[in-house]
């Protein structure tokens, strides 16, 4: 069945580089420094980038960073509650909109 | 970069066929010879009282193949020719071999270091009570397999209750003085990954296994290791199940890491079977690919093999030349 989503899409990713290849190698060359060792670690960096990658729904990065998480070291418990940070605050950020939707409430209401 | 999303590495191998392992060491101008063997490993069976899904010689209950008393003799006597600075006996789980005593007591005195691995749980089933007592007594090291601070993650690989049989075992044997500082007796712990991934940094593995196990319940250990899982046995079976196959072999050989040859275990080792066959490593054992191709008893082998002799190898090899490399 076709899909846009194409697993094997993933191994492609260099291809991005055919029309800009020097805006390709800068991202790439700061991407990988990003994630090397720093203040966190590369695991923690993982984990960080599995709650965006859920944040943003980008199956690709869902699929590499549920791998990278496992071999940076991080368990399934770790990693699901990695996922419950990011859907806290994706659902607090639509729950506080719900002020600005009080405030017109107010306004406009007797 | 290791293996995220946008690495080298992953963009640029697509998942294809492998080349041989043999093929990319000549492409690296490298082979695999013997430097000088300093360790006799020897496996005394496939008995075991866990069936590991990950086990590469799929070791169990029900198997048969275990070392009995003229082999282990033979060993022994092989073992007092030959002088071998570290002596390292593994299974199936070795404390269910009758000769486990023998051995230990044979050994002991012929080599500076004798390391016994177990999964812990053979260990403390209160059946082998004598075995803490000898381990200790003979300073034996001993080597625990401890894949995970998950439960969920150890007992899917392992068996149901392994995590907590392992934790109880961890914590008598540190009640014995293993793995506390100048005791002299050692506790290293073994960590495989749980799944079709790679292992993590050893390093950083070990600081956050130090941490937690002391911080979850007191335990303290010597050294951990990292070691990736071989794509041979009961894991080749689980990774064909369940779709994994292609993918993991492509991942460690798109991982091999020509720095990694020189530091692989087999130039140092050579493992003797349960009956009495060489091999140059445990996953050579399990491939039934004998000691540089050849196959010799331990009642007919003069001495160690000799150092520039050719190693044994086949596309297995590149779990152990895989990123850092596995020694």
């Amino acid at each position: 069945m076709e899909t846009y989503y194409k697993p094997d899409d993933l191994f492609k990713f260099e291809e991005i580089g055919k029309e800009a290849p020097d805006l390709a190698k800068k991202f790439f060359d700061y991407y990988g420094a990003v994630f090397e060792e720093g203040e966190l670690t590369e695991r923690e960096k993982s984990l960080i980038a599995l709650a965006v990658a859920h944040a943003i729904q980008c199956p690709y990065c869902i699929d590499a960073y549920t791998q990278a998480c496992l071999e940076k070291g991080s368990n399934p418990a770790e990693m699901t509650e990695a996922v419950h940070v990011v859907t806290a605050i994706r659902g607090g950020a639509s729950l506080i909109h719900g002020i600005q939707m009080r405030n017109v409430l107010e306004k406009i209401s007797m | 970069m290791n293996s995220t999303i946008y690495s080298e590495q992953s963009v640029k191998q697509s998942p294809t066929n492998i080349e041989a392992f043999r093929h990319t060491l000549s492409m690296h101008g490298l082979g695999m010879f013997r430097g000088e063997t300093n360790t006799l490993q020897i496996n005394v069976g496939f008995l075991c009282n866990q069936s590991c899904r990950h086990c590469h010689l799929r070791a169990g209950p029900d198997r048969k193949e275990n070392m009995n008393f003229k082999t282990a003799g033979q060993v022994v006597d092989y073992a007092r020719r030959c002088s071998f600075e570290t002596i390292d006996i593994t299974g199936g789980a070795p404390e269910l071999n009758p000769c486990i005593v023998f051995l230990i007591e044979e050994l002991s005195s012929l080599s500076s270091k004798i390391m016994v691995r177990s999964n812990l749980s053979a260990l403390n089933d209160g059946r082998h009570e004598h075995l803490f007592e000898l381990f200790k007594e003979r300073q034996v090291q001993i080597v625990a397999s401890f894949p995970s601070l998950n439960q969920g993650q150890t007992d899917s690989q392992r068996g149901k209750g392994i995590f907590d049989m392992s934790i109880a075992a961890l914590k008598k044997l540190n009640t014995l003085g293993y793995g506390l500082e100048g005791s002299g007796l050692e506790l290293n712990l073994v960590s495989n990954p749980t799944g079709a991934f790679l292992a993590s940094s050893q390093a950083e593995t070990e600081k956050r296994f130090r941490t937690v196990l002391q911080q979850k319940w007191g335990i303290v250990f010597n050294n951990l290791y990292n070691f990736t899982n071989m794509p041979i046995g009961r894991f080749r079976d689980w990774l064909e199940k369940s779709g994994n196959l292609e993918k993991y072999i492509n991942k460690l050989a798109s991982n091999f890491n020509p720095c990694a040859v020189d530091g692989v275990m087999c130039r140092t080792l050579v493992s003797v079977a349960w009956d009495g066959y060489f091999y140059d490593c445990d996953f050579n054992l399990a491939k039934g690919l004998h000691l540089g191709g050849r196959k010799i008893h331990v009642s007919e082998m003069p001495g160690a093999p000799e150092s520039g002799s050719p190693i044994a190898v086949g596309d297995h090899c590149y779990t152990c030349t895989a990123g850092a490399g596995f020694t």
